[in-house]
């Protein structure tokens, strides 16, 4: 059975352009769109990279500040200063 | 698109027109507790009567003898425990905000002190005392957070029992706060951090406080842990420690300590109304209640100032004892205004 | 002077946090954590644990304030605008109702519990981790309070909360559950809570449930919602760290915790089987059915983080296989509890409409024609003559779960479900085969429920019929239960509908 990592993200300004940065950097990534709330999913792994989140909102971005938007997770987490990401163990 | 706007638009029309007058004004048992139904603030509704009173299912496993929540713990009596009132009435969010304010402050401070070279000009003899005195601290801040946690814990009332996290959360991030005073005196690295750790396990001048600290965590009533903690250990390492050696230290190229401190002195006023507001009115309810907090006072002061002495001597010298005497009679002044025997 | 260095996230909290514990020699170390050992848990190296999050107390000021900013301003703002007249529907209102009376105390209760587990865990990185998580907890308590304040003002049934939660019959089942967590040992309660609860069920509640407020109109609540779940992230991260820290630690508490996580997922399951009401029934607009949500939540996700822990020889929780096959009924075996007791609940009922049965036999296709609609067809015939259905004995209820027995044998949606145990010569009742699991593991403790029904009958209630037992409640009789089409909330609505009407007319001239 595939293993999806998992991230839902508020459906704000700001979020929709964290979802944009995540799907530039991971082919694959799957959205389900719920009212207020975006779902990515993809298997084994995901990553949000501070690189990728800074360029679309014009700023620098630290990954903590994911904290202010996400909204649920699965997977096992790795967060350091230039990304925040998600992987199950292969 | 425009179906939201136009019930936007009917929404603002309503306001003027419908009437909306509210039915009732707040929840059934803080409209009992005012004697009437009008409106209560933030911090009342997040705090009275959160607690769950009544009609526990299972015993703990980790203390049979007690229900979940249970005024036993305590040889303090109070008919209600939701008198026991946090005068700065913080909830989450206002705690939240009120800290990140202080901590901005001091994230200038450090911003401050570092582009200008500040701690270069502490004197060598200074500085090797500040690493000793100043970062073992945070070991302390450690141990006051475990207590307040345990307070959280096994408090009774939500009124007592919010605050004590919020100290917990306080403490630690003091203990931080100190480890990167530890980490900036050592160019970023931890190893001043690791020989404090070294002075708080072994150095004659830290033993007195080490056991004070470690005889908190034993202690069964959790009022008297407060009284232990907030009010005795608090009220004399900060004036002790961010007055008096501070004030020393000013002799010696120490002014980069004061600022990268002043986060701790003003914690410590903000923290003290908290302290003072409970045990003034737990005292004042009773005899009972003022005799137990006066024998609780006196016995941990008496074993908290002895601790300090040494210490205090290593800091101060000649002046040690006169600094631990100072703090002392500024903590025998304040615990007498709260109604306390001293 | 070293040259500065800028240190990294990972290096810094290192820094910052490391250490700040010692091994206390002035008072003995298990003394100090009483709790440590007694529920057979062995723990070799606690600096082993990591927390990937790896937040400072500053960083979560930082944060936390800057949500709760955002999240007064939307509470002031619809308090502000009255918000509550742009629902889709009032009925939405009573998921609201067992909100703030079902859900609400718990958080209560796991900030306490958090501070129990950071107070007495040794070890620094779990400590901060469970002491952070309490404050969430209180924050998540407290939002929740103010938000719903709004609520109160205008609509029935919430003016009581704190009062019911402790003395009503089927908020028994969310307290009990909790109180459960709360008196187990602080390994047990990390497990129970931190990875049962938060990582493989509470998505269930804060996802779909929040997304469905926010398409009822009802801003405030998704925005409670969706922020609690930011904090929320960060406590399936210390569930999953805890979990993984156990099994790495030692192979003997392999069984210890395989067996917390079947008691803890059975119990968190029968509690969210309130949630399958709320969403197949109590949200006017759906987002999706209870059905949809576990396949994606348990079935997918939970799929995905036992295959995981495979490895560590834990397999997924026992009865899984059963919560999931109920998923064809349990929200309409609840809806139709509460249809029959609307006279002592504090929130309303109704029978869902012709165009709602359409949904649920979309969704339920193996379901719901077969068994419930019929049903509901006959309850709708009853009040149609004027003889609207209530059940007037008490339920009995399961000693370990406290839900009425109103669940079917898996496989049979005919017959009902008993269970009995015997315990130093009394026989108690279980809806199902993992209640009774959990009971008989640990008949000491389960044999204490205060179970409302045996307190009504022991006197403890008020009194002797139902009137005053309800009174007891503090329920307002005949404005917090009965149906909703007959109650004072549809009333108020209506009205405000008319006179909106009557402003449109005019504006439209």
């Amino acid at each position: 059975m595939t293993q999806l990592v998992s991230l839902t993200l508020q459906d704000t300004g700001e979020g929709r352009q964290i979802v944009e940065a995540i799907k530039q950097d991971n082919p694959g990534v799957d959205s389900l769109e719920m009212p207020g709330a975006i779902k990515l999913d993809r298997p084994d792994s995901l990553i949000v990279k501070r690189e990728t989140v800074s360029e679309k909102l014009g700023r620098d971005w630290d990954p903590q500040e994911i904290h202010l938007t996400m909204v649920s997770m699965a997977g096992n987490l790795d967060e350091d200063d230039d990304y925040f990401a998600l992987s199950w163990n292969r | 698109m425009r179906s939201h706007h136009e019930r936007e638009n009917s929404v603002s029309i309503d306001l003027k027109t419908l009437n909306v007058k509210p039915r009732r004004q707040t929840f059934g048992h803080i409209a009992r507790r005012f004697g009437e139904d009008r409106p209560a603030t933030r911090y009342e509704e997040g705090m009275l009567d959160v607690q769950a009173t009544d009609h526990f299912h299972y015993r703990p496993l980790w203390a049979p003898e007690y229900e979940l929540y249970d005024k036993r713990r305590t040889a303090i009596e109070l008919e209600d425990w939701y008198v026991l009132r946090d005068p700065r009435q913080f909830y989450y969010a206002t705690y939240n905000i009120s800290r990140t304010g202080m901590r901005q402050a001091a994230d200038h401070n450090f911003d401050f002190v570092e582009k200008r070279g500040m701690l270069d000009n502490l004197t060598p003899e200074w500085r090797a005392k500040v690493e000793n005195y100043l970062l073992p601290l945070r070991h302390v801040a450690w141990g006051a957070n475990m207590n307040a946690s345990q307070i959280c814990d096994q408090g009774y009332g939500t009124a007592v029992t919010a605050p004590a996290i919020f100290t917990a959360g306080d403490q630690l991030g003091i203990a931080q706060l100190i480890s990167q005073i530890g980490m900036m005196l050592e160019g970023g690295t931890g190893e001043a951090l690791d020989r404090a750790k070294d002075q708080w396990m072994t150095a004659d001048y830290w033993q007195g406080v080490r056991q004070v600290v470690e005889d908190t965590f034993v202690v069964e009533d959790w009022f008297e842990l407060f009284v232990a903690q907030n009010l005795v250990i608090d009220g004399l390492v900060y004036p002790l420690v961010y007055e008096s050696f501070d004030a020393e230290g000013q002799k010696h190229g120490g002014a980069a300590i004061s600022m990268l401190s002043e986060f701790m002195s003003e914690w410590f006023a903000d923290h003290s109304r908290w302290a003072d507001a409970v045990i003034k009115t737990a005292a004042k309810e009773s005899d009972a209640n003022k005799d137990r907090l006066s024998a609780w006072f006196a016995a941990w002061r008496d074993k908290a100032a002895a601790s300090l002495r040494p210490l205090s001597a290593y800091v101060l010298e000649d002046g040690g004892d006169a600094a631990v005497d100072a703090a002392l009679e500024t903590l025998n002044a304040r615990a007498a205004k709260l109604g306390l025997s001293v | 002077m070293a040259a500065k260095k800028k240190l990294g996230l990972k290096q810094r909290y290192n820094l910052m946090t490391r250490g700040l514990d010692w091994e206390t020699s002035y008072q003995p170390m298990d003394k100090v954590f009483p709790e440590a050992t007694f529920e057979g848990i062995k723990i070799k190296d606690w600096d082993k644990w990591q927390d990937p999050f790896r937040l400072t107390m500053d960083s979560y000021w930082k944060f936390q304030a800057e949500k709760e900013r955002k999240l007064y301003a939307v509470l002031d703002s619809f308090a502000q605008n009255n918000g509550q007249l742009g629902l889709s529907d009032p009925r939405y209102v009573n998921t609201v109702k067992l909100f703030l009376t079902g859900v609400s105390p718990l958080e209560y209760q796991a900030h306490r519990g958090f501070a129990h587990a950071g107070r007495q865990m040794p070890g620094v990185g779990p400590r901060i981790a469970a002491q952070m998580q309490s404050l969430d907890e209180l924050r998540h308590a407290q939002t929740q309070i103010h938000t719903i304040s709004h609520y109160n003002k205008y609509f029935d049934g919430l003016h009581e909360f704190r009062h019911m939660h402790d003395r009503v019959w089927y908020l028994s089942v969310p307290k009990s559950f909790f109180d459960d967590a709360r008196t187990s040992g602080p390994f047990e309660y990390m497990i129970a809570i931190g990875f049962a609860f938060e990582y493989v069920l509470t998505n269930l509640l804060f996802v779909p449930f929040m997304s469905g407020a926010a398409y009822n109109g009802d801003l405030a609540t998704v925005t409670f919602g969706f922020s609690a779940q930011s904090d929320e992230s960060r406590h399936m991260t210390l569930g999953i760290e805890v979990i993984k820290f156990l099994l790495e630690q030692d192979p003997d508490n392999l069984p210890i915790v395989q067996k917390w996580v079947d008691k803890w997922f059975w119990r968190g399951y029968k509690v969210l089987t309130l949630v399958a009401m709320m969403m197949d029934y109590m949200l006017p607009k759906r987002i999706m059915s209870w059905k949809e949500a576990w396949e994606i939540y348990f079935t997918q996700a939970g799929g995905a983080l036992f295959e995981d822990l495979a490895r560590y020889g834990i397999r997924p929780p026992k009865y899984a296989d059963v919560a999931t096959a109920e998923c064809d009924h349990v929200a309409h075996q609840n809806w139709s509890i509460f249809y029959q007791y609307t006279h002592a609940a504090a929130f309303h009922t109704w029978l869902p409409n012709s165009e709602e049965m359409d949904w649920l036999s979309e969704k339920y296709p193996e379901s719901f024609d077969k068994h419930y609609r019929p049903r509901y067809e006959q309850w709708a015939r009853m009040e149609a003559d004027g003889n609207r259905f209530y059940n007037n004995a008490l339920p009995q209820l399961c000693t370990t779960c406290q839900i009425p027995m109103g669940y079917t044998e898996p496989g049979d949606p005919t017959t009902i479900a008993f269970r009995t145990s015997e315990h130093k010569g009394d026989i108690y009742h279980f809806c199902s085969d993992g209640c009774k699991d959990i009971f008989d593991g640990e008949p000491e403790k389960y044999s204490q429920s205060w179970l409302p029904v045996h307190q009504i009958f022991q006197g403890n209630c008020g009194g002797a019929d139902v009137e005053d037992v309800l009174k007891w409640y503090n329920m307002n009789l005949g404005a917090d239960n009965l149906d909703q089409n007959v109650s004072p909330d549809q009333e108020l609505w209506d009205e405000w509908q008319r006179q909106r009407a009557a402003v449109s007319s005019v504006a439209a001239e």
